[in-house]
């Protein structure tokens, strides 16, 4: 399928004629986000994360590689994003579309430019070896804001990740099985994740977390990566629109809320998930 | 009421009958014996006439013919529409195929306009082609341009069962509110009700329906405690 048919004109007039009374399609005020859902897999590292019907799942894993010669000290933080016509028919293996190249570069400067990992923490032996961290991101499921969800799943599989215990004796490097030594946490600098707004109608009245009907309706798009202690990491603005500073400001003071929203969340989940798991310490 | 696979051989009836008529997801083998094999998975579905089909819980659609559907005008040319209607390839609706239609006075369609119609040729080696008004009256019968309005989508099980007349749904919300509603076999829904929040709660009701996670009660149970 090369491209996805346009929304037809009566969806158009009425999406627009609703949220210039306040009411969204499905049934939310426009300041209003959808409920979002982690939960855990067997392995540690492996989470799914859904935001309505939009669904994505997040996996780390881990293995130890030499290091590139330019940085000895650092770890490797690879990002694949994994779009499937599963997710939506509009997406196509091999050939990624617009979106998706957005979608997978905002998420690479939301994890990686913003050094939301210690990549230093990952090295083993300076200069031979260092832990080369994969992160991927398979969406299952595209009902709108796809980012949003994939940046909450990415920050959870991040947190939620062990790797091995290893031990430098000399030039003798020893990885621990988990049965040995309990695996030890990832070190991260701070969680920053995405909210998405976009501008519908006449007026380009904000909306938050827009379902996938708004994303195509929209006027334009803004998407915010912050953390939980205000800081911003990245503001992307997409579709043209043009805002007063206003508009933009009163979205940044909406993704600071949402974001600690989030934050707790995801704090929730990691803490209910790790009263199941033994981890030994020995 | 038995649930099949891809593959699954159907035992053939003990006396064989004249005729057997076989629906969407059943397939006659032109081997030894004309086995009769399902090559979707659902329930399979059997009259007293010898009618067997195979419900399934799809989204795509695959146009047959005489079934009402929703599409999206995609393309206009001079004599002819394109049409959307969710099947692999868009359907052709022509021009004159509306009620009381010439040359010179025909409805005027834009790219994006909804239109209710009936398939009237669906084969597999040919795109789909469209009517608007029924095959013997000439008359228009409901079908033609649905202006304003709102559409959702559903699974094709999911507007099976609007369709049915006695499903509970349309007239326990027809009870709450007067609406107008067009289903389509193409897991389309039209509705238009007298205000944004009257829409907007049907079609979250149609949206819960359609949901697997949520049973009939408790999308009758939002019915009842609709505020609109």
């Amino acid at each position: 399928m090369p491209r996805e048919a346009e929304p037809s004109i009566n969806q158009r007039d009425f999406v627009f004629s609703a949220v210039q009374q306040g009411i969204r399609v499905d049934g939310r005020t426009p300041l209003q986000a959808r409920q979002i859902a982690i939960c855990f897999g067997n392995e540690l590292g492996w989470v799914e994360c859904s935001l309505g019907k939009t669904r994505v799942i997040a996996q780390v894993t881990a293995t130890v590689t030499r290091p590139s010669p330019e940085r000895p000290f650092e770890g490797i933080l690879l990002i694949t994003t994994e779009f499937s016509p599963m997710a939506s028919s509009a997406y196509e293996t091999g050939r990624p579309s617009e979106e998706e190249v957005t979608i997978s570069r905002m998420l690479e400067k939301t994890i990686r430019r913003s050094e939301a990992l210690d990549r230093e923490a990952l090295c083993i032996l300076t200069g031979k070896k260092v832990w080369a961290l994969r992160l991927t991101l398979h969406f299952l499921s595209d009902e709108g804001d796809l980012l949003d969800c994939a940046s909450v799943a990415a920050i959870t599989a991040l947190r939620h990740f062990r790797k091995p215990d290893v031990e430098v004796v000399g030039d003798e490097v020893t990885i621990f099985s988990p049965e040995e030594r309990a695996p030890v946490p990832l070190s991260l600098h701070h969680q920053p994740m995405c909210v998405s707004f976009a501008f519908l109608g006449p007026a380009n009245v904000l909306v938050v977390d827009p379902t996938h009907l708004e994303e195509q309706l929209a006027n334009g798009t803004m998407s915010i990566s912050l953390n939980a202690q205000r800081e911003i990491c990245v503001l992307q603005k997409a579709g043209g629109v043009a805002l007063p500073a206003d508009e933009v400001m009163r979205a940044v003071n909406i993704a600071v809320f949402r974001v600690r929203e989030l934050s707790d969340i995801v704090s929730r989940a990691l803490e209910e998930d790790s009263k199941t798991r033994v981890i030994e310490v020995r | 009421m038995s649930y099949v696979l891809p593959g699954d051989v159907l035992t053939p009836p003990a006396p064989p009958p004249k005729s057997l008529k076989l629906g969407p997801g059943l397939l006659m083998l032109h081997t030894p014996g004309n086995p009769v094999i399902a090559h979707r998975p659902g329930v399979l579905h059997s009259t007293p006439k010898q009618q067997h089909w195979i419900e399934t819980e799809s989204r795509r659609y695959i146009p047959a013919s005489q079934e009402s559907v929703i599409g999206v005008i995609a393309y206009r040319a001079a004599d002819a529409y394109r049409v959307d209607i969710g099947s692999a390839h868009l359907a052709t609706l022509d021009a004159l195929s509306f009620e009381g239609a010439t040359k010179r006075n025909r409805p005027n369609l834009k790219v994006g306009n909804l239109v209710y119609a009936r398939v009237s040729l669906a084969n597999r080696d040919m795109d789909p082609e469209l009517e608007c008004f029924d095959a013997t009256t000439r008359k228009a019968d409901g079908f033609g341009e649905l202006k304003d309005g709102f559409m959702v989508e559903c699974s094709l099980g999911t507007c099976r069962r609007l369709l049915d007349s006695k499903h509970f749904l349309l007239p326990s919300l027809a009870q709450k509110f007067p609406f107008e509603v067009a289903v389509g076999m193409n897991g389309r829904v039209w509705l238009r009700a007298g205000s944004v929040k009257a829409t907007v709660a049907i079609s979250r009701a149609i949206g819960m329906l359609d949901d697997r996670q949520t049973s009939d009660d408790e999308v009758a149970a939002f019915v009842q405690l609709m505020d609109v």
